[in-house]
């Protein structure tokens, strides 16, 4: 955690309220977002339980798994959830952007014009924490493989067939969750506390609840008070007053009220069975039988809206304290990227790809850490670039420095053949900069992308003499407003501005032998048998 | 948390009375020999393990000449530019008749070192170098080279630094390689999550030679035995805590190695410090328990005072090559982080030391990633968990501490806070396990109490 991370964090604790770590959102919040909250189910890791999601705050739709042991149901509720989130998924598709590029052709080496569409908009799944997205990613693990009844051989269990869409766009929009700055999937958690920081530890803040406890507290309340209330507050059954955001529940929830309605269920369905082998299934018992069964479903039912609602709201409480910032100035390049992901992927399922592969092959692992350093190094600069608190936590850690222009001495290279402006600027600053001398660094915020040198320090008095080198035209004298004037504030980073491009990686077929060589193609074909029943 | 080896019993297989020059000398045979004349279905890796200041540089020049001296020409893959600059000069200097390129990026100058020999051609270009006897750049850049005929052989400079997806990139220039490194120091990493390739043989956050050994089963490592660098007092502490499984020895016997100061010490416990240093090769100059914050004052300028009085009590050191005086450029001090570095800098240049390379002879001030594979006469180290509240998998990483307490020839003395070894038992390592993941042996945290232990018998109270 940086410095000013840590100064915000104890600032909390004095004045038991959230306090802000920026002062713009530094994530794209999409004007529709799905909403998702997951339960699994315990003991088994990844068994669904509930998922309550939508785009309205006030009609979730819930889907549940009667009995979490049976398969059958949880394909079922698989499919009634697919039912649910890919309608949404592809109505974000509904317009296109056609983006003009150009290739070269390999023959002519001519540049020839290309069209690609771009999807306007893309999908936006927000879910309580990042324990939800793990599991998310599971469902997708288990689902994107199943074979169903329009494969040329089903098995013996096919799935219905927008099970294994669903489980390919789960693994995409978790994957892509990997990805520093990317917003096509957003643990609530990790949103506010890019934007606040609360007066206790990043593990507490892992419970959606008690995090906002602190930006909220009920009056006369600290939000210390508050989060503590909100974690462990229990009412006369001795259950949870406001119960953890999941996707685990409460186990005193699990043992006094959902095993019991479990059991319940269970029991009807019994009942329905015997009534129906031993009196018909139109007798009356068994139409009896019948509704007690879908009573005990509706129990149930009732019983996980309860505790999944209370997150609900949280999350959509959340969402209205983001919206309170203004947006980021990079915030739209890099929704862009996620567009180009969501398009992507879209037309990958479309060409009738077969499904992401279980493991990475080298190439594609390294691609992917390659994408990501990228990323994070691009989101880093851009955060610093929208958000002078941001820049503050660079400028502290010794990365930066801002302060006032003293002087503006003009000179000139005369190396060459003609003279170059390399004119000297001298900067008051109270920060403390790694400055060792010979040192490049780059201007954030000026007209144009501009570097220099630093030629000299005198910590003492707090000035900084660099020689500027670029971004002032090619003339003798530089151009008008290129450089700043005295008097005037200027930021200076001795970080790079734009993150360097990643190098070049050999094809998968071309995997040389230190790693192993080409990965078989059989390794990992996503048909090899795999039973879920 | 513990282990079947006993942190300071001396390790098997380390016999005291062979001759370390033959033992050591037999080992660079077997290596050279598998390398330039490989049998016919050899593997197409050969792996050298060595410990610190094993004569790994040596070994690479030597390589470098035979296989040049066979008629070959070869690439070399270093991990930074300084280490290619650093192998440059050596080569140069070694091998004069050699052509040796230097490739390099266009922002990335060649220092001055590997350019002042005349056998040396510097180019952004790989087509200019083609020719060339020997070729020398980084990963970074080699991975960009293209259309180039692979190279017949390749060595790897500091491969267990270097990561699995840069050795992906590059291996396809080269048909046989070289590797050669330090399993003990830092590993490489990334700062961005790597969970979901945990695991796999060709995780790309992961150690090059890691990946290499995992898909190359039938390659068996070689080992330098002897570390040229470590005085007696030094090795074996390093190998016992930090190679238990792969012993070396010392080149240099007790006694070998003398550290006399010019000066009778002046009652001060920094002068106490450096006295015991100079006797026993170690020493620890202990603050008061306190929790700080990263730059810690009161210890840079412990570790500032001690610098200043190494210089002015006239130091000497004798060694086998002969005796020098104890000079700036003699000097390292290491830190865990940055901002320390840049503290003890500051505090340095308010004394009067020398901490510019730049301008003359200096003492070098930097963090153990940046110290790794130097070599100085007396080293200054500030604790990477003195003054911390907590012990984490950063500061406990076993390559941090490994890097810091093996650089130096003569003695160490380590500056930190009382109260890490209490620190340490209260956050054992709690690092998930990961399935498929090799456990490594040993654990930051049983390496730092070996070291504590050692320490403690030669601890001197500020």
């Amino acid at each position: 955690m940086s410095l000013l991370g840590t100064l915000a964090r104890l600032e909390a604790v004095r004045s038991g309220r959230a306090e802000p770590l920026a002062t713009v959102r530094h994530r794209h919040l999409s004007d529709r977002p799905l909403v998702l909250v997951p339960l699994a189910a315990a003991a088994e890791d990844g068994a669904p339980l509930a998922v309550l999601l939508g785009t309205d705050r006030s009609a979730p739709r819930l889907h549940i798994v009667p009995q979490p042991l049976n398969r059958g149901q949880r394909y079922a509720f698989l499919a009634a959830f697919a039912d649910d989130l890919l309608p949404y998924l592809e109505s974000c598709a509904a317009e296109v952007e056609r983006i003009e590029g150009s290739e070269k052709d390999p023959q002519t080496g001519e540049k020839i014009p290309t069209f690609r569409e771009l999807s306007a908009d893309a999908p936006q799944l927000i879910v309580p924490n990042p324990g939800a997205a793990q599991h998310l990613a599971l469902l997708g693990r288990a689902t994107r493989f199943r074979r169903t009844a329009e494969d040329p051989d089903p098995g013996r269990y096919p799935a219905p067939t927008q099970v294994p869409l669903l489980g390919r766009w789960l693994t995409h929009l978790t994957d892509r969750a990997k990805v520093p700055g990317s917003s096509l999937l957003l643990p609530m958690t990790g949103l506010l506390a890019r934007h606040w920081a609360t007066g206790q530890s990043q593990l507490e803040d892992q419970h959606l609840g008690a995090q906002l406890a602190w930006h909220e507290p009920p009056s006369g309340l600290s939000g210390a008070e508050a989060a503590r209330l909100v974690e462990s507050g229990r009412d006369e059954r001795g259950q949870l007053l406001h119960p953890p955001a999941g996707p685990t529940t409460d186990p005193r929830f699990d043992e006094k009220l959902l095993a019991p309605a479990i059991g319940r269920y269970d029991a009807a369905l019994a009942a329905l069975r015997h009534a129906q082998d031993e009196d018909g299934p139109e007798s009356p018992r068994a139409q009896s039988a019948q509704a007690s069964a879908e009573r005990a479903v509706e129990q149930l039912r009732a019983l996980l809206t309860e505790v999944l609602l209370p997150t609900w709201h949280d999350v959509w409480r959340g969402l209205d304290l983001l919206r309170t910032l203004p947006p980021a100035a990079h915030l739209p390049e890099r929704w862009e990227s996620d567009r180009w992901s969501f398009t992507g992927h879209r037309e990958r399922v479309a060409a009738g790809e077969p499904p992401q592969p279980r493991r990475d092959d080298a190439v594609t692992a390294a691609r992917k850490l390659a994408q990501r350093e990228r990323e994070q190094v691009r989101t880093d600069v851009q955060e610093a670039l929208d958000d002078p608190l941001a820049m503050a936590e660079r400028r502290l850690a010794g990365e930066a420095f801002s302060g006032e222009v003293t002087e503006l001495v003009p000179d000139w290279d005369t190396s060459g053949r003609t003279p170059k402006p390399r004119p000297l600027l001298t900067v008051r600053t109270a920060d403390h900069p790694h400055a060792d001398l010979g040192r490049e660094v780059h201007r954030a915020g000026g007209p144009a992308v501009q570097k220099a040198v630093i030629t000299a320090v005198d910590p003492e008095q707090g000035l900084i003499t660099v020689r500027v080198a670029s971004g002032m035209g090619r003339k003798k004298e530089p151009e008008p407003g290129s450089l700043p004037a005295v008097g005037e504030r200027v930021t200076f980073t001795l970080f790079e501005l734009t993150a360097r491009q990643s190098a070049p990686l050999p094809e998968p077929d071309d995997t040389p032998w230190t790693h192993g060589g080409p990965p078989s193609a059989t390794q990992d074909s996503p048909t090899t048998a795999e039973e879920w029943e | 948390m513990t282990s079947t080896v006993s942190p300071l019993q001396p390790s098997p297989g380390v016999s005291l009375g062979t001759d370390p020059g033959a033992a050591a000398d037999a080992a660079v045979a077997a290596i050279l020999d598998a390398t330039v004349r490989p049998a016919a279905r050899a593997p197409r890796g050969v792996v050298v393990d060595s410990p610190p200041g094993a004569g790994k540089s040596t070994l690479v020049v030597r390589a470098a000449q035979e296989l040049v001296g066979a008629g070959e020409r070869l690439m070399i893959v270093a991990q930074t530019n300084s280490q290619v600059d650093d192998l440059v000069d050596r080569l140069a200097l070694k091998a004069p008749g050699l052509s040796i390129g230097r490739l390099h990026g266009s922002d990335a100058r060649p220092a001055p070192e590997a350019l002042r020999h005349p056998n040396v051609t510097a180019s952004t270009k790989p087509a200019d170098l083609l020719e060339l006897d020997v070729v020398v750049s980084t990963a970074a850049k080699w991975q960009w080279v293209k259309d180039v005929d692979p190279w017949r052989h390749a060595i790897v400079d500091e491969a267990y630094q270097m990561r699995s997806d840069a050795l992906l990139a590059v291996a396809r220039l080269f048909e046989r390689a070289l590797f050669v490194g330090d399993p003990g120091q830092l590993d490489p990493f990334t700062v961005v999550g790597t969970e979901q390739w945990a695991g796999l043989s060709y995780d790309p956050s992961s150690s090059a030679v890691v990946t290499l050994l995992a898909h190359n089963p039938a390659i068996v490592p070689h080992r330098l035995p002897v570390s040229w660098r470590l005085p007696a007092s030094a090795a074996p502490l390093i190998s016992t805590a930090f190679y238990p499984y792969t012993p070396f020895r010392s080149g240099t016997g007790p006694g070998e190695r003398l550290l006399v100061a010019g000066t009778r010490p002046d009652g001060s416990a920094v002068d106490a410090a450096i006295d015991e240093a100079a006797e026993h090769g170690w020493a620890l100059l202990e603050l008061p328990a306190r929790l700080t914050v990263r730059t810690d004052p009161q210890a840079v300028a412990a570790v500032a005072a001690t610098v200043r009085r190494l210089l002015d009590r006239g130091l000497t050191a004798h060694s086998e090559q002969g005796s020098t005086p104890l000079s700036p450029g003699r000097i390292a001090v290491g830190t865990a982080h940055r901002d320390q570095a840049a503290a003890v800098r500051a505090a340095l240049t308010a004394l009067g030391v020398p901490v510019d390379s730049t301008a003359g002879p200096a003492v070098t001030v930097d963090t153990a990633n940046r110290l790794q594979g130097r070599e100085y006469d007396v080293t200054v180290v500030l604790h990477p968990l003195s003054g911390r509240p907590d012990a984490t998998a950063f500061h406990l990483e076993t390559g941090r501490l490994c890097v810091l307490a093996s650089r130096h020839r003569h003695a160490c003395i380590v500056v930190a806070r009382a109260g890490i070894a209490g620190l340490l038992d209260e956050h054992p390592s709690t690092e998930p396990v990961q399935l498929g993941v090799t456990v490594k042996f040993p654990d930051g945290w049983e390496a730092n109490h070996a070291v504590l232990a050692q320490l403690a018998e030669h601890r001197v109270r500020l």
